[in-house]
């Protein structure tokens, strides 16, 4: 894969693609290439980047909409939201540090591409409830867009959804329209410290319910917990429940106090505010509480179960594999590095019994970090049989036929 | 507004094929007798009326996958139905087609508190769903006018929004799951009760699909817990500018409420008439406005919109002192359509979006088509996200009335479309704005909106002639027309 194609606008990325059609070529598609560990290993002919397809092109603030190349970094993106007070409500999280890259990295294409959400999901939804409209090459080499600027819209199929999440696969975004949010005024992070699993099960489920309008639970095991750069969790010297609360100054300081009240039965409270708070959700959001790459963190899964099974399910997987797990999402997120394997090239590294827990608690696993032969043995994304699969093949090969985007990204063959 | 050319050899069959569904589905689940027949004609969009060939009622999924197979087989087409309550036509019957009626899988199956999800059949209707968890404290949060009819089902064939999505989203983001049977008869589902859905976002591809890619069989929905405090606000302003203005501020400074409605003068006094909310009938625009939440983040709210209307220009401004004063400020709103309905014999809904800042040049232009087409016109507007329900008044009795209503209507969302909006909101195509998708998209990407319905529904059969103007064969649009980039590739207008 030497020759790299990187066009300066859509035309560009249009022609590249309509070429590569024709010359039976298949593409890598990146933008600044900070995910390429995410996902199945491609081989391609060519290396197709994106990266000068960026830039912000519209920034309505009292619109709540932001419409950019594909692109454009995300800390450009931050840092035009910022000025206005606003915000991406999914809260992306920055996955360059698990991939050992730098952080502050990525771009907005990226985040869509993969349906990247942070901390906040669910309680404000995931990138693909922000993204309003894309504009795209499919793998037939022809531009097509879709959605618009507007949050409500019905007019015809909502493609933006199809891409968003599908990886480079069907099509190569080349500018994207999405959602921005007011940030809220204050922010503060409640943290109740010696938890055991199933009372900080309960404690989230109580928490999201609840009167005090969380918007984000997580809970770290006394392990991730002790990884985190800030003081009062890392020597907390035990597991951590976190709740957030968010929203104007005066209702969130009289939350806290609220929500620290009713949780005193349940051991030691401590609050994190502003900037500490934001940290804490960074650390929690992007799976760098768990161990490093060598140092037990080799392969580390994201799984994505109803949240009341979370806590029971990451569990049995720890019980089963060994190594860690942390939660994220009130429970709906479970980050888990099993114990390396000692022979981890004659075995699936706990793949298959690892999605067999998954599946009997209702949910499903993408394998986020792993050695690229490792990537290439074990499926990344939960394999689909049956009628599913048969559909997935045929979305591929209506918007792709001749598989020349992002070859086995997703699914071995597809 | 042509329909596909019916083929008549499959109508010369009709008797045949009710034999042959009575093999499938109970007996009485098959309507083929002309005088019942009728009460499938048409749907919410009354404008145009078809009988279908046959109505089928399953109650279950086999039921559903049994007849889609039967029909996959011998080539006859599908139109899927919840309750019958699309304002475009979405379940618009074919003199060759088969009416699917989904209004008996009617049950709900699951409901799991601790992972905040109900589990249930299509024809479930939406305000069910909450019915059946506000003991809890619990409900459904997408509310479209329609919910005490309107079926689950139909929600997710539609996108169906509601007067709170500003804060709380449509359908597509309150959806977890889905099971749906493919038009061969195969059974795929999608999603569960965890909030990321694996593979590919068909889950997302199928909400607002409007019955062309496969049928939904059950639906897992998202509830939430209902907010501890809801508080309404009623801000009347005597121009639509005012009200506009107030709307724009309440978002630069931050706030989103969980709605933000507005109404013009004849809305206003029609729905005063109605129902009497206690609407200031001397306004020009009235703003309902919605704060919920905690408490505290309630009061707070309040004396932030309240500042930011008066500083709008509110001659009016009420906050609702009890649950029963909150209900009374929607009574109003909520009954709009047949407030607005008694003024006329018909009136012609429509639903195109713009963006919230060229509200008011919207207006102006829409009180200026009244005048030149001699229709009245009143109008609802989900403020917040800029989704605008004109209501064309018109007497479809009245030699021309009808044709002139449509063009009137026509010109509204090119308007739309004109300032940088869509043609539907939460409404749908249909057989409405089918013709009109040529103003928004080009044809390629309608070809590629078409070949997302060729992976699922390669031959056609489900719901054909609804969302897109011209029907290619999956076949044609599967074709690679090889070209090099250089080679010209002549880009389409955009209208």
């Amino acid at each position: 894969m030497d020759r790299l194609i990187e066009p300066a606008d859509e035309d560009g990325l249009r022609t590249a693609i309509a070429d590569a059609v024709a010359d039976k070529r298949t593409l890598a598609v990146s933008g600044q290439g900070t995910k390429a560990g995410l996902g199945r290993p491609v081989e391609a002919q060519a290396r197709l980047s994106v990266a000068r397809l960026s830039g912000i092109v519209h920034y309505a603030p009292d619109e709540l909409v932001m419409e950019a190349g594909a692109a454009t970094p995300m800390a450009e993106i931050e840092a035009a939201l910022d000025e206005c007070g606003q915000q991406l409500a999914f809260e992306p999280p920055d996955l360059g540090p698990l991939y050992g890259q730098p952080p502050g990295g990525g771009t907005i294409g990226g985040v869509i591409a993969c349906n990247l959400s942070g901390s906040r999901r669910p309680f404000a939804g995931a990138a693909r409830d922000h993204v309003l409209g894309i504009r795209a090459v499919s793998g037939r080499g022809e531009v097509f867009a879709s959605g618009g600027r507007v949050v409500k819209n019905v007019t015809g199929y909502d493609m933006s959804k199809l891409l968003t999440g599908s990886y480079g696969t069907l099509a190569v975004l080349s500018l994207v329209t999405f959602k921005v949010a007011p940030r809220p005024e204050a922010t503060r992070t409640v943290l109740l410290f010696g938890e055991t699993p199933a009372d900080a099960a309960a404690t989230m489920e109580g928490a999201v319910d609840g009167p005090s309008d969380i918007s984000a639970a997580a809970y770290l095991p006394q392990k991730a917990a002790a990884r985190s750069g800030l003081d009062d969790v890392a020597r907390a010297g035990g597991p951590v429940t976190a709740l957030r609360l968010e929203g104007s100054r005066e209702g969130v300081a009289e939350r806290t106090v609220a929500l620290r009240a009713a949780l005193a039965t349940s051991g030691e409270t401590e609050e994190l505010h502003g900037r500490r708070s934001r940290v804490f959700w960074a650390e929690a959001g992007s799976g760098v509480l768990l161990p490093k790459a060598g140092e037990g963190g080799d392969m580390v899964w994201r799984l994505s179960l109803p949240p009341a099974q979370g806590i029971a399910g990451g569990g049995m997987i720890q019980q089963a594999l060994g190594g860690e797990v942390s939660f994220d999402w009130a429970g709906g997120l479970v980050w888990c590095a099993p114990a390396p394997a000692e022979n981890p090239e004659a075995v699936d590294g706990g793949a298959e019994k690892l999605r067999r827990i998954v599946i009997e608690h209702g949910g499903h696993a993408t394998l986020v970090r792993a050695p690229e032969a490792v990537r290439r043995r074990v499926p990344v994304f939960q394999p689909e049989g049956g009628a599913l699969a048969a559909l997935t093949r045929r979305v591929k090969e209506n918007f792709d036929p001749r598989g020349v985007l992002n070859p086995g990204r997703m699914f071995e063959g597809l | 507004m042509e329909m596909p050319a019916p083929d008549h050899r499959i109508i010369s069959r009709r008797r045949q094929i009710a034999r042959s569904l009575r093999r499938l589905v109970p007996a009485d689940a098959v309507i083929d007798r002309a005088a019942e027949l009728s009460a499938y004609e048409s749907d919410g969009f009354t404008a145009y009326r078809q009988k279908p060939l046959i109505t089928v009622l399953p109650v279950d999924r086999d039921e559903v996958a049994a007849v889609l197979r039967y029909c996959a087989d011998e080539g006859i087409k599908i139109v899927p139905r919840g309750a019958g309550t699309s304002l475009s036509g979405g379940a618009l019957p074919l003199a060759d087609g088969i009416t699917l009626g989904l209004a008996r899988l009617n049950r709900i199956t699951d409901i799991d508190y601790p992972n905040r999800a109900v589990t249930c059949g299509p024809g479930v209707t939406n305000l069910a769903i909450s019915t059946a968890v506000s003991s809890r404290g619990y409900y459904y949060a997408p509310d479209p006018s329609s919910q005490v009819a309107c079926t689950i089902g139909g929600n997710v064939a539609e996108n169906a929004g509601g007067v709170h999505c500003l804060k709380y989203g449509l359908t597509t983001n309150n959806l977890l799951g889905l099971e749906l049977v493919m038009m061969g008869g195969e059974v795929v589902r999608l999603g569960g009760k965890q909030f990321d859905a694996a593979g590919l976002d068909l889950l997302g591809a199928m909400t607002g699909s409007e019955g062309l890619l496969a049928i939904v069989t059950e639906v897992t929905v998202r509830i939430l817990k209902t907010p501890a405090r809801a508080v309404a606000f009623l801000a009347g302003f005597d121009s639509v500018e005012n009200a506009a203005r107030c709307v724009g501020e309440v978002i630069a400074a931050g706030i989103i409420p969980a709605a933000m409605e507005m109404m013009d003068g004849p809305a206003i006094r029609a729905a005063e008439a109605f129902v009497g909310a206690g609407y200031p009938t001397e306004a020009e625009a009235l703003l309902i406005i919605e704060a919920d939440g905690p408490e505290v983040e309630v009061a707070a709210a309040t004396a932030r919109i309240e500042l930011i209307a008066r500083r709008a220009g509110a001659t009016t401004f009420r906050v609702s002192g009890s649950e029963a004063e909150r209900l009374a400020f929607w009574a109003g709103r909520k009954s709009a359509f047949p407030a607005v309905g008694r003024l006329a014999p018909d009136y012609y809904c429509m639903d195109g979006t713009i963006p919230r800042a060229s509200l008011p040049l919207v207006l102006t232009r829409i009180t200026e088509l009244s005048r030149e087409y001699g229709l009245a016109v009143a109008n609802v507007f989900h403020a917040g996200d800029g989704n605008l329900h004109p209501l064309i008044l018109y007497d479809a009795n009245k030699d021309g009335e009808l044709r002139r209503a449509e063009a009137f209507g026509t010109d509204i969302l090119r308007l739309c479309v004109e300032v940088g909006g869509v043609l539907t909101g939460e409404h749908g195509v249909g057989v409405e704005k089918r013709d009109l998708m040529a103003e928004v998209f080009t044809e390629d990407d309608l070809k590629h909106q078409q070949r997302l319905k060729c992976a699922f529904d390669p031959d056609g059969l489900l719901n054909p002639g609804k969302v897109f103007p011209t029907l290619h064969r999956c076949a044609e649009l599967g074709r690679l027309h090889v070209h090099r980039g250089q080679v010209p590739h002549p880009e389409l207008e955009r209208f």
